[in-house]
């Protein structure tokens, strides 16, 4: 299972980044190779509108079953995500990804 | 002839102003008030006119036809905004996010976005006299303001001739709402307070209306608190300073009942009267 992580950095210890459409990273974990790999979304900063589907758009193409966040992604990207079926987590605003990561095995982050 | 009252900061006094003047004005000749702030008009507070004319105002978004389209991807790619995705085989469109350039409607190679009329806001036109008052309405939860101010001015242009004075009152800020509202003005009064944060969106305000060429004076309002900043920087500036309203306790309790100000308040009166004046100087160079 994949599972998608928005970061402001491309580590485990990296701090999670709360926004979901103009967030600097992807962080995408792959729980059955346990490998890790990055997607680097600041280009998004030069786009004025409609930041949050073009980054859930270009989420959709890792196929994860999982997205961990901080405050949720807005409407028209929900709208987008929807489409993928995938589970949303947030509240993970404030940790680094581990923890987040820790969060999310606890069952102690909320579902969208 | 076109006058836009606008200012960077929100709450400053567009409004005060616009309805002061407007009314003050159409003692004199025929005036035109429109409220361009089609996020929160406000000015038909101020004004009893009777109502004239109503209509919906509609702004053109592609809808998918999914029938003809070959999944080519070229609407998403023409797209600044965002507005068309393409996820899998399911083309998405944003009516908020779109801002209906008809560009991938028309470069469709199969014709699959035909664009289709949505309803944005709705406009009423109101008569008092000589002053007659133009107000929009954009819907709650649309994001784009930008085309019902432009079909406000365009309603504007139709019904009245330039010999009449036209008053916009414009939304505040100087983002692209605000530069709709000031771009077809032959005059753009800025009205700010002598703060440091009236000052700083004041000089915002400034450097927008210089990048498009607009003559524009400044009205100083709540005139007596805050510092002298405003005065230092329109002295460098080389900016007209050509009215101030001074601060007073009674201006703030007659506009809270939702009444003009200038027929109970000399001070505003006086103020109102020498940027009348002003403009009545500027349209006869003008002519």
């Amino acid at each position: 299972m994949k599972i998608i992580f928005t970061t402001k950095g491309t580590e485990w210890d990296s701090a999670m980044d709360p926004r979901f459409g103009r967030t600097e990273f992807f962080l995408i974990y792959d729980e059955g190779t346990d490998s890790v790999e990055t997607y680097d979304n600041r280009a998004i900063e030069n786009e004025a509108h409609g930041a949050g589907p073009k980054t859930a758009q270009k989420l959709a193409e890792y196929g994860a079953e999982v997205l961990i966040t901080g405050n949720g992604p807005g409407g028209n990207a929900a709208a987008v995500l929807q489409r993928t079926g995938i589970e949303i987590l947030v509240g993970a605003g404030d940790m680094t990804v581990k923890e987040a990561h820790e969060a999310y095995k606890a069952g102690k982050l909320k579902k969208v | 002839m076109k006058i836009a009252i606008a200012s960077g900061k929100g709450g400053t006094g567009k409004t005060t102003l616009s309805t002061n003047l407007a009314a003050f004005m159409s003692q004199f000749g025929q005036v035109v008030l429109a409220d361009l702030d089609v996020e929160e008009p406000n000015s038909g507070l101020f004004i009893n006119g009777e109502l004239i004319h109503q209509e919906d105002t509609y702004k053109m978004i592609p809808e998918w036809d999914k029938s003809r389209c070959e999944l080519c991807g070229n609407c998403q790619a023409v797209c600044n905004f965002n507005a068309v995705l393409q996820m899998g085989k399911t083309i998405m469109v944003f009516p908020q996010l779109c801002h209906g350039c008809y560009a991938c409607s028309e470069l469709c190679p199969t014709g699959s976005l035909p664009m289709k009329q949505k309803k944005m806001g709705e406009l009423r036109s109101f008569r008092a006299d000589n002053l007659s008052l133009v107000e929009s309405r954009l819907i709650v939860g649309e994001e784009q303001a930008v085309p019902l101010i432009r079909q406000t001015i365009d309603f504007v242009d139709t019904n009245f001739s330039e010999e009449v004075t036209q008053i916009f009152d414009a939304p505040p800020g100087t983002s692209c709402p605000v530069i709709e509202a000031t771009r077809d003005a032959d005059l753009v009064v800025l009205i700010t307070e002598p703060t440091p944060f009236g000052l700083h969106d004041l000089k915002l305000a400034v450097e927008t209306i210089r990048q498009l060429e607009k003559k524009f004076v400044v009205v100083v309002n709540r005139h007596g608190i805050g510092d002298d900043g405003v005065d230092h920087y329109c002295r460098e500036e080389n900016i007209r300073v050509i009215a101030r309203i001074p601060n007073d306790r009674k201006i703030a309790e007659t506009y809270s009942r939702g009444e003009l100000l200038y027929p109970t308040i000399p001070a505003v009166r006086s103020a109102v009267e020498t940027i009348a004046d002003y403009i009545g100087e500027f349209k006869r160079e003008l002519k």
